[in-house]
């Protein structure tokens, strides 16, 4: 693609992006969700996919910031807006906290011994945020409500959401272009090589996670908010759902791709949302089935497989001549 | 003038199978030393113990007067002391410039050490490397799709990427064919004369270290059997019994 084209086709994206809740209206909640889908993707693969470290309970990252915010809203005495914001930042930061500590412990285990780690991480704050009557333990929370008028809500937090994806989407595009990615992949074709050859190796692997964490406790807040509702189970860390999509995302789409994710999280939740409006009652076993289905036959995901298929493409070519 | 690979009276054991015992070698600044022995002699394991994979019991490890025997992997690592492994090892998913642009010395990273571009003296030096070893023509293809040989390449021009000190071959030419190996020897050679690189190499393949060394060493049963000149190795009973069995 052309540079050209390139812009072009960014730029009718925008544009389409933008006019969506003026254009179908009906659905902005989804689309929202569609968003938020795409960060979860996207998150996700900064470790699943670039570095190697399959992680199981980033969705403790998004709780966190969800339920930090909600804190923010109800007890900082600030007005609904700056109150929305600086709960954003405070749980972002909460999360970026959370991962900094936790990866100090759990990046040094290494392949299924991480992913079974992590594993424990969501399922152990959901335990916790239950149990925990400041938090309104398995009652949960109840964000503030929306001071707009009715069906302002869903178009600011489409818009909200949207800002959010786009952030994260250009953030990893920049350093995925670097030797950041190139250190992360590293640690994920073969760690020990990449100690043996003195790369900060525990350094890049918290940063990874600290940047995941970042856009995960940026998003649950607006997801929060969205749903107006915080059970600690279900919504905050929903380990079951939430927790498994993020890596079934990645992997659909491709995961060590830019584009991946992307491509896999909109899949996704387009068959989810197809399946919960034809096939009611069954949603769970056709989403149980699509699963499967993407396991046993997407395992590279569809990024990877174009890849296998037309390597010239991703530059991967003999290059005769001398230097 | 002191070495600048010191080991003295290096002691590891693996509960109660002893891996090296009462062993030291030094490597002189700006020399060529080799290491042979039996398979099982322990020559792997003392490079492990070296390099701070393993710790060890008892004994010393000093590179460049400073002993590094507590140290951790990376941290020697940065130090300019490196090792490559019998098991070849480069980075699959990647293509092998990639491989060169992220093997150069690792300073503490900054901000902008960490995210930003390749600088482009990186890439340059990448390029001037594999055309070096002679994989110019494959920069762009994945390290993982190359044969065996390549990647031994490949894994040697990445060591120099680094710019190390010292540089520890686990077996070079296994697995290369006859003619890949002359150009391999050369280019060794090259690194040690021309980049100023001091080399410890473990080899099986006699005609190639006696050709390259200058001094070596071999290891029975953990133990240090005989030293000294090749051709003093060569005509030595005693390696030649370990390496019949007879030991």
């Amino acid at each position: 693609m052309s540079p050209r084209v390139r812009t072009v086709s960014y730029l009718v994206f925008l544009a389409l992006a933008l006019a969506a809740p003026y254009l179908v209206p009906a659905i902005r909640t989804q689309m929202s969700f569609l968003w938020i889908m795409i960060i979860f993707a996207l998150t996700w693969d900064i470790l699943g996919g670039q570095m190697g470290y399959n992680s199981f309970g980033n969705v403790l990252f998004f709780g966190v910031g969800m339920y930090t915010c909600a804190l923010v809203q109800h007890h900082a005495g600030l007005g609904y807006y700056p109150g929305l914001f600086v709960g954003m930042a405070a749980g972002a930061a909460m999360a970026v906290a959370f991962a900094a500590v936790l990866g100090w412990g759990i990046l040094g285990l290494r392949g299924h011994y991480f992913a079974i780690g992590t594993l424990g991480l969501g399922i152990a704050a959901a335990e916790f945020a239950g149990g925990w009557d400041y938090l309104g333990a398995g009652s949960g929370m109840v964000t503030p409500l929306y001071p707009g008028v009715v069906g302002a809500r869903e178009t600011f937090f489409y818009y909200l959401s949207f800002a959010v994806a786009v952030a994260t989407f250009i953030t990893l595009r920049r350093i995925y272009r670097g030797r950041f990615r190139l250190a992360i992949n590293a640690i994920r074709d073969d760690e020990d090589k990449a100690e043996a050859m003195g790369l900060h190796t525990t350094l890049y692997k918290t940063v990874a996670w600290g940047i995941s964490a970042f856009f995960l406790g940026l998003i649950g807040p607006v997801a929060g908010n969205l749903i107006g509702f915080i059970d600690p189970r279900d919504v905050a860390f929903a380990s079951s759902s939430y927790g498994v999509w993020m890596l079934l995302m990645a992997i659909l789409g491709g995961k060590g791709t830019l584009w991946g994710p992307v491509i896999g999280a909109v899949v996704f939740h387009i068959t989810q949302e197809l399946f919960w409006t034809y096939l009611l009652g069954w949603q769970r076993v056709a989403l149980g089935l699509l699963i499967m289905l993407i396991v046993v036959f997407f395992p590279m995901g569809i990024m990877g497989w174009v890849r296998e298929r037309w390597p010239e493409r991703f530059g991967q070519r003999v290059d005769e001549g001398t230097k | 003038m002191t070495p600048i690979l010191q080991v003295e009276h290096l002691h590891k054991a693996f509960g109660g199978v002893i891996a090296n015992r009462d062993v030291s070698l030094r490597v002189p600044e700006g020399k060529i030393v080799g290491l042979i022995g039996p398979n099982g002699s322990g020559k792997t394991t003392l490079f492990n113990s070296i390099v701070g994979l393993y710790p060890i019991d008892d004994g010393s490890v000093r590179f460049q007067g400073r002993e590094i025997s507590r140290l951790r992997v990376p941290k020697i690592a940065r130090l300019g002391l490196l090792r490559t492994f019998q098991q070849t090892r480069i980075y699959g998913g990647m293509d092998c410039m990639q491989n060169m642009e992220i093997s150069t010395a690792h300073a503490r990273p900054t901000l902008r050490g960490m995210f930003g571009d390749v600088p482009a003296a990186v890439s340059e030096r990448a390029e001037e490397l594999l055309q070096f070893v002679g994989l110019y023509a494959k920069r762009h293809l994945r390290a993982g799709d190359l044969s065996f040989g390549q990647q031994k390449l490949l894994e040697f021009a990445m060591a120099l990427m680094n710019e190390p000190k010292l540089l520890l071959l686990d077996e070079p030419t296994a697995g290369i064919n006859p003619t890949l190996i002359k150009g391999l020897v050369d280019r060794l050679r090259r690194a040690n004369e021309e980049m100023g690189i001091s080399l410890l190499i473990i080899e099986h393949n006699m005609g190639v270290i006696m050709d390259l060394a200058e001094y070596l060493y071999c290891l029975a049963h953990g133990e240090l059997l005989a030293e000294g000149k090749p051709e003093a190795i060569r005509d030595d009973q005693r390696v030649i019994d370990a390496y019949l069995g007879a030991h």
